[in-house]
């Protein structure tokens, strides 16, 4: 087993999950069946290989430019309503499950 | 007005059976309305839905306003943009303006987005009528439609089947002529696999192809919008449509956007260049029902009549992509669901402290299969396993990528099933995640290294399921991909339909 009772709180925690008993036995016998099944991973000798997390990495325009300079296309002139202006106050809230019309409301945050 | 086309067994309503080209035509020359049509559609929905369960939202203010606007500019004999009063659909992972999204999640169960995805807003300012927003896994995470936390989709083609998933219902809706096109999204499979499932041609664009902006994130870098339709000549005209760099989304490319539809036209075979068919071997191994197999088997050899070349070719790392896709899918959807913490949107549970506002939201707000994959991207992510598996899969992501770059040396287009099985039973996989993400077997590779896929109808199984060929194309050429599937589709229905 990968995944221990305690590593399925301490992951759920991270996740800002609580999880009920019945989904954190669940939980540790889903996770060690999939992690099982991705450790052929390790079957693959990758020490030379770059990772890749985007695939525009691979084919942005101008393969002779470096970097980010293959995406010029893709910033634009710092102006200040940027590319369309920002919602209305009232829009912005509107589906705020509690809101004073100005800002987001919360349960209270420090304890005094 | 006309009446619909008879369709074999089935009582049509007005419209259904149309094509993109038969509507505008039809209201061009003011032989039916927009709004007619838009009203034929709904009472189709209500009608034939109920039993279907494709849609989660119907928007008939929306979609009656403009096929008003459609009417009108008919009426005074304008010019009518290429989808006028083409009744369309989307999947509700795609936020509308003042039209309820919920991304299939309860978490989202309220939520009316203050502005349109770009590719939604594309449809319609090309004249299409959007008539509602159509269920789907829960943020797009599933394989059968059976996560959505509203109703599961049953396949109009066997009601006690899946349609497949995540974009069940964009698929369904197709198949049961409740919209003529849909708009769905594909990270692993979830545009191609429902596709093949319900007998309709559904289309993963190239990463970049088209915008993403107002998609619901799932995960970033493999996420796709993309369009389904009866026939590949009318994703085409969609793709058209929706494709080409939108400012709003930094990842759309700039790249110019081919007449897709006058490309389809363009012979497989003429005097200047054969188009080469790759076939690799990994997409035919065990787990392959021979059914599929020999249904595959024979578009391909249909491919080699029309004058197609084909070729053998290795896909050598095909069988780590499951594990890849799911540690980069689920560590990229990690990071975008935190998003949702019942501050600013959406449900929130009653808490004496922040801190258990959260918890207790997301806990209650989110379905098993999203937490379940919240916390497999989280672990992989965490301190001391970040190396051992995001940054390995991300390596292999490139492995992966490589053996497509290596086949595009040597062939134009690779062909391959889109599914190992046809469609499977409801609840026949729903307590067995492993097996669900299996079905994603021959479709996580395309989006993984970004390139276009297609799902097109090859035949039935012997219970009249149907079986999709998928095929692949070089990053940024739909057109071939598109010319290809044409010609296949034409000559396995005849010169009419297609």
């Amino acid at each position: 087993m990968k995944v221990a009772a305690q590593d399925v709180a301490y992951v759920a925690d991270l996740a800002n999950l609580e999880l009920t008993e019945e989904e954190r036995a669940r939980m540790l016998r889903d996770l060690n069946s999939i992690l099982e099944y991705v450790e052929r991973l390790s079957e693959l000798d990758t020490d030379k290989v770059a990772p890749m997390a985007q695939v525009s990495d691979r084919y942005g325009e101008d393969g002779s430019r470096q970097g980010s300079d293959r995406f010029a296309y893709a910033s634009r002139d710092d102006v200040k309503e940027g590319l369309r202006k920002s919602l209305p106050h009232d829009v912005a809230v509107k589906n705020a499950p509690d809101t004073d019309g100005t800002f987001f409301e919360v349960p209270k945050v420090i304890e005094r | 007005m006309i009446p619909g086309k008879e369709i074999a067994g089935k009582d049509a309503g007005l419209g259904a059976g149309l094509t993109i080209d038969e509507i505008r035509n039809a209201i061009m020359e003011e032989r039916t309305t927009a709004t007619a049509l838009a009203t034929d559609f709904y009472d189709r929905i209500r009608k034939e839905d109920p039993e279907i369960g494709a849609f989660l939202t119907l928007c008939q203010e929306r979609a009656l306003a403009q096929a008003g606007l459609i009417d009108q500019m008919a009426a005074e004999g304008q010019p009518l943009p290429p989808l006028a009063g083409v009744p369309v659909a989307i999947k509700d992972v795609m936020v509308t303006s003042g039209v309820r999204t919920t991304a299939g999640s309860k978490i989202l169960d309220n939520f009316i987005p203050p502005y349109d995805c770009t590719a939604v807003a594309r449809l319609e300012a090309a004249g299409a009528v959007i008539l509602g927003k159509l269920n789907c896994d829960e943020f797009a995470m599933g394989s059968s439609n059976e996560n959505s936390a509203y109703h599961p989709v049953h396949n109009p083609r066997d009601k006690s089947r899946v349609p497949g998933g995540s974009s069940g219902g964009s698929a369904a809706a197709v198949a049961a002529e409740m919209a003529v096109a849909t708009l769905g999204s594909d990270t692993g499979g979830s545009i191609r696999q429902p596709a093949s499932f319900c007998g309709v041609v559904g289309l993963k664009p190239t990463y970049g192809r088209v915008s993403r902006y107002g998609l619901i994130a799932f995960a970033s870098s493999l996420d796709h919008i993309g369009p389904f339709a009866k026939t590949v000549k009318e994703v085409a005209q969609v793709l058209r449509t929706i494709a080409g760099r939108d400012p709003m989304d930094s990842t759309s490319a700039e790249v110019p956007v081919p007449d897709y539809v006058a490309e389809l036209e363009k012979p497989v075979k003429d005097s200047g260049k054969t188009i080469k068919i790759g076939v690799a071997k990994e997409y035919f191994g065990s787990g392959l029902d021979p059914e599929v197999r020999a249904a595959v088997e024979a578009a391909i050899q249909k491919l080699a009549e029309l004058g197609c070349e084909v070729v053998p070719v290795s896909l050598p790392h095909t069988e780590y992509a499951v594990p890849t896709y799911y540690i980069v899918a689920t560590a990229e959807a990690s990071s975008n669901l935190a998003r949702y913490d019942g501050v600013r949107y959406g449900f929130r549970a009653k808490a004496d402290n922040l801190s258990q506002m959260y918890r207790e939201t997301r806990d209650g707000g989110f379905g098993m299969e999203v937490k379940r994959r919240i916390m497999l991207g989280t672990y992989a992510l965490s301190a001391g396993y970040y190396d051992a598996y995001y940054l390995k899969a991300q390596k292999v992501r490139t492995l992966l990528t490589r053996d497509f770059d290596d086949a595009f040396k040597k062939v134009d287009v690779i062909a391959a099933p889109t599914c190992p099985t046809p469609a499977f039973k409801l609840g026949e996989k729903v307590n067995d995640p492993l097996a669900m993400y299996l079905a994603d077997i021959y479709t996580v590779t395309a989006n993984l290294a970004g390139i276009p896929g297609i799902s097109v109808p090859c035949g039935e199984n012997h219970e009249k399921l149907p079986i999709g060929l998928q095929l692949f194309a070089r990053h940024f050429d739909e057109a071939t991909l598109l010319r290809v599937a044409h010609a296949y589709e034409r000559s396995s229905l005849g010169e009419n339909r297609a």
